[in-house]
């Protein structure tokens, strides 16, 4: 793997009789969403805020590049960590001044760009985080979710290299808390930084992260993908995953990954090994379209009634559904041979169509940022499978078969 | 037997060092303060000084006119009000006292000098720190506890050329200023109650003011706001800056206390400055 761009060396921080963190040691590689998970209290906005020179080590070395920072020269350490931006739990934006006037600020300061140019950029990045009604609003005029957009474009309006973000999704609801992390996950892809997450939102935040990090009993425990934290065997996972995870995700009232994989191998043992069942694996398409005309919340609120009508028609008939990615959705039927679950999808296209993709449009409208019609499609596909094929192929089989069931079109939606 | 005789030595040696303790706990306690002021002392005149370093750093022009603004412009009203009732009580007391030794003629002589020596620059600093030296400790602390001043360091904003230097350079600016309206408004104050109320001679009031006043009254007035000025916004300003280091109290509450230190300390250091300053420029 490539040098890493941040990286601790045995860091210990103690204040007074506390040690914070305690020999830890973490990578963190350019152009990834790597997030810190462990309980509050644990130490993760004090590592945070050794990245960005707040605080500093009482022994250990943070490199940068490779390189410690304690021995580069004075402009070189300046130069790094002016590559780096902070976006703060309680977003830290200056009360007696305009949003506007908080998001130009860092240019105004330490920027010698013209005024038109400070304009021009401030301007964008309030149109891209969708407060151009807000702009000349004081802090406390706005709502949690807007302060929160406020303090992001702030973060990200001098195009800084890397972004911290401290809980960016606390105090919010899951419509909200989702819309934060797709808008930090659409910006980190559109704009390329690395992005360094401190959250508990398990599952929510599985699904932007390239990395985790966990963090527990003052050091790293782990640090890898989502995925090899699923099969990663420590009481860091009991005691913090599984207290922080709920059996059910909060957007989407589904059940977690997690808890549908018990679920799964529960009906497993049930099985003889020629029994078969079915998976259906739905896909919200458009995404990306829905986020740039509707704004975020608009397209969290479109994937939580996705994700309810699917709980709502086949939880009836006794199956169960997970979101896999963000806009993807698996449904096991743990009873149906793929002639049966054929017959059930087949009721679900027609009720999808005449009243599903409806109530996803509407639930969508009601947090959309402007009165416009986006049009979008809803893919599925069905495979069948057997106790002794692993469940991630017969999902992948049932993602090949994909195709259109249903798509809101803007002349006819009524 | 002998446990009898070590546990009565041990009770002797405990109630020992409890005297001890007693008897030496005020000392302990005077050292400590001792060390905390000194060491508070050594602190702010760093973060004087650094904070002067940057005061002719780029971009600090239109920050200091707007905290001129703050401190000095809108402090405007409270000066002339108090300069011109401490002028009147002044040519109401100075008149009874003068004509009783038949001396009314050298009201105007004492009202101006009062004024211009004394009076204008200490109640004017006073009066500033009430006001606006509060209003920098108590948004200086709230900046500082809400994580805005951590904020600028991580947008590799300099807190101290941002928030700190313009506003000591705007006390500088402002306190002679309205230290001037303070001292002109006071000696109108003196002419409306000495010789509008009670009737002493205006010509005569006016020609002491002028006659009596020397170039170096009035240098020595400013040198005063001056270093009123720099004790106050300094005062108010580390004390807000550090909000969040105080042990006795955490959040609002610091803050809050804070304030109430800043503009304490503030009126002492005044007073204490006032003498040192008078008695090297006698």
């Amino acid at each position: 793997m490539d040098t890493p761009l941040i990286e601790f060396k045995d860091v210990t921080k103690r204040f007074g009789p506390r040690t914070v963190l305690e020999r830890v040691n973490l990578q963190i590689y350019e152009g990834q969403v790597t997030t810190i998970i462990g309980l509050s209290g644990s130490g993760k906005s004090v590592l945070l805020k050794h990245i960005i020179g707040l605080l500093k080590p009482d022994e250990g070395t943070i490199l940068f590049k490779g390189k410690p920072l304690p021995t580069m020269k004075k402009n070189e350490k300046a130069a790094s960590l002016a590559r780096i931006s902070y976006m703060f739990q309680d977003n830290a934006l200056f009360d007696s001044m305009t949003v506007y006037e908080n998001i130009a600020l860092p240019l105004r300061e330490t920027t010698n760009l013209k005024k038109a140019e400070i304009d021009r950029r401030v301007t964008a990045r309030i149109g891209q985080s969708e407060l151009s009604d807000a702009a000349h609003k004081y802090p406390s005029e706005l709502s949690g979710g807007m302060q929160k957009r406020a303090a992001l474009a702030r973060a990200l309006v001098t195009d800084p290299q890397i972004v911290l973000f401290d809980e960016p999704t606390s105090g919010q609801d899951p419509v909200r808390k989702n819309a934060i992390l797709s808008m930090i996950a659409q910006y980190q892809r559109k704009f390329g930084f690395t992005a360094i997450l401190v959250s508990h939102e398990i599952p929510d935040v599985y699904f932007i992260s390239n990395r985790i990090l966990a963090l527990y009993d003052r050091a790293i425990v782990f640090q890898g993908t989502p995925e090899e934290l699923e099969n990663f065997d420590h009481p860091f996972k009991d005691e913090v995953i599984h207290s922080l995870e709920g059996l059910q995700e909060e957007l989407t009232g589904l059940y977690s990954k997690r808890q549908f994989k018990v679920l799964y191998h529960v009906q497993l043992k049930q099985k003889t090994l020629r029994e078969t069942y079915s998976v259906v694996v739905f896909t919200l398409e458009e995404m990306d379209a829905i986020i740039t005309i509707l704004g975020h919340e608009a397209a969290q609120e479109a994937i939580r009634s996705m994700g309810v009508y699917i709980d709502k028609h086949f939880g009836a008939i006794g199956g169960f559904s997970t979101r896999r990615h963000t806009n993807q959705f698996v449904t096991l039927l743990p009873y149906s041979d793929l002639a049966e679950a054929e017959s059930m999808l087949k009721d679900f296209i027609d009720d999808f169509r005449e009243h599903g993709i409806r109530g996803i449009w509407a639930g969508a409208r009601k947090r959309a940022a402007a009165e416009v019609c986006v049009e979008f499609a809803v893919l599925a596909g069905i495979a069948q499978g057997q106790p002794i094929v692993e469940i991630d192929a017969v999902i992948d089989s049932a993602k090949h078969q994909q195709k259109e069931i249903a798509r809101l079109r803007c002349d006819v939606r009524g | 037997m002998a446990l009898k005789a070590d546990s009565q030595s041990l009770s002797k040696g405990k109630a020992r060092r409890q005297l001890v303790t007693v008897l030496t706990g005020p000392f302990a306690a005077i050292g400590r303060a001792a060390i905390s002021w000194t060491s508070n002392l050594g602190a702010s005149a760093v973060f004087l000084f650094l904070a002067i370093l940057k005061i002719l750093r780029p971009k600090q022009i239109p920050k200091i006119i707007q905290q001129v603004y703050y401190i000095g412009a809108k402090s405007t009203m409270i000066i002339m009000l108090v300069g011109l009732f401490t002028g009147m009580v002044m040519g109401l007391q100075s008149y009874r006292a003068l004509v009783k030794v038949g001396a009314e003629g050298a009201l105007g002589t004492l009202v101006a000098l009062s004024l211009v020596r004394e009076l204008g620059p200490v109640l004017t600093a006073i009066m500033i720190a009430a006001r606006a030296g509060s209003a920098i400790t108590a948004e200086i602390g709230i900046q500082r506890i809400s994580e805005q001043i951590d904020a600028l360091e991580t947008m590799r904003i300099d807190p101290l050329r941002y928030l700190i230097s313009p506003r000591i350079t705007a006390s500088i600016i402002s306190f002679p200023l309205l230290t001037a309206l303070f001292d002109l408004i006071g000696i109108i104050g003196g002419y409306i109650s000495g010789v509008l109320l009670l009737g002493a001679n205006a010509g005569t009031y006016l020609h002491r003011v002028q006659a009596s006043m020397e170039m170096k009254d009035v240098t020595d007035g400013f040198i005063k706001a001056i270093v009123f000025a720099v004790i106050v916004s300094t005062v108010c300003c580390y004390q807000g800056y550090f909000a969040h280091m105080r042990t006795d109290s955490h959040g609002a509450k610091a803050v809050g206390l804070s304030t109430t230190s800043a503009v304490v300390l503030s009126c002492v250091l005044i007073l204490v400055a006032d003498y040192v300053v008078t008695s090297l420029l006698i």
